[in-house]
């Protein structure tokens, strides 16, 4: 059960942990960087970006390259803690089932 | 049940930190041809060398022609490999659904270059002072620096052959004069044996 609760929910998803685990080993990572990254659509990638800012994981800094946004976005500390922590659960579940 | 889920996880994070952070597209087959280029070149160089000392085919109106000569066939060499490399990295990358512009490929080539740019000043002044014998060593050196600097931006293994150039490179200072059997080894062998790795990788994959 103790297992179990450092799991993160925010985390609980596909394309929230690709963001992360792009944005852990990058300074920052552009919108469409990750789109490519992902394969995902506009849309998707969006609401799962929202989410993270939410939860105050990500930080997002605009910027013009001539007439163009470029959006790019960088983790935060308090988003490291947590995908660490989170990372860390997932492995001592799957440890704790092997044995 | 749950418990794959979360091993999926934990893999597909490692995936995306590499796939971020490293182009892993590089063709193997591309780094075959490049080596079996040199090969050919190296003995198109020594051909046309054999043919100016010891056959006499002195062309006394153009004595330069031999160093033209030579140039001309590195430069070819060079450029089929980048042109080789370039098609089929291309034609992997789009097979993976990667473009190849991206941020990862131009981390990569900056990191390649640099060492490789360095080196090629380098060897142009060698060149210049008459130091004839040092090129080989140097340019393999300097090759080895640019792949050992590249391997943290792409596939991993390749800091094997950068070392390996690196070794060899050193050998060859005390062989001033066998230079271009050391580039046929560098370029061309080492080359077939690294492009024949990452080929039968992609294979398994």
């Amino acid at each position: 059960m103790s297992l179990i609760q450092n799991i993160n929910k925010v985390f609980d998803h596909r394309i929230r942990l690709g963001i992360m685990s792009a944005l852990m080993v990058n300074e920052s990572v552009d919108f469409n960087t990750l789109k490519e990254l992902l394969a995902v659509t506009d849309g998707n990638l969006a609401s799962h970006i929202k989410a993270l800012e939410k939860a105050n994981y990500i930080t997002i800094t605009k910027q013009f390259i001539g007439k163009k946004t470029n959006t790019k976005y960088r983790v935060s500390e308090t988003g490291k803690k947590a995908f660490i922590k989170h990372v860390d659960a997932l492995e001592k579940i799957i440890n704790h089932k092997k044995r | 049940m749950q418990e794959k889920d979360y091993l999926k996880d934990i893999k597909e994070i490692k995936k995306i930190m590499n796939k971020s952070t490293r182009f892993l597209s590089l063709s193997g087959l591309s780094g075959i041809l490049a080596g079996i280029y040199a090969l050919i070149g190296a003995f198109l160089a020594y051909r046309t060398i054999k043919n100016y000392f010891y056959i006499g085919k002195y062309d006394s109106i153009n004595p330069n022609s031999i160093e033209l000569k030579l140039l001309l066939i590195a430069f070819f060499v060079a450029t089929l490999s980048i042109a080789t490399a370039y098609f089929l990295t291309k034609k992997k990358a789009n097979k993976e659904g990667q473009t190849l512009w991206n941020t990862t490929v131009k981390r990569l080539l900056l990191h390649f270059s640099i060492p490789l740019i360095a080196g090629g000043f380098l060897s142009l002044e060698l060149l210049n002072m008459g130091f004839f014998g040092l090129i080989a060593p140097i340019t393999l050196i300097f090759y080895g620096l640019a792949l050992l600097n590249a391997s943290n931006f792409t596939l991993s293994n390749i800091k094997y052959l950068g070392i390996a150039e690196i070794i060899l490179g050193l050998i060859a200072v005390n062989y001033i004069g066998y230079g271009l059997y050391f580039w046929a080894i560098g370029f061309g062998v080492f080359h077939i044996i690294y492009g024949s790795i990452v080929y039968l990788n992609e294979r398994k994959s």
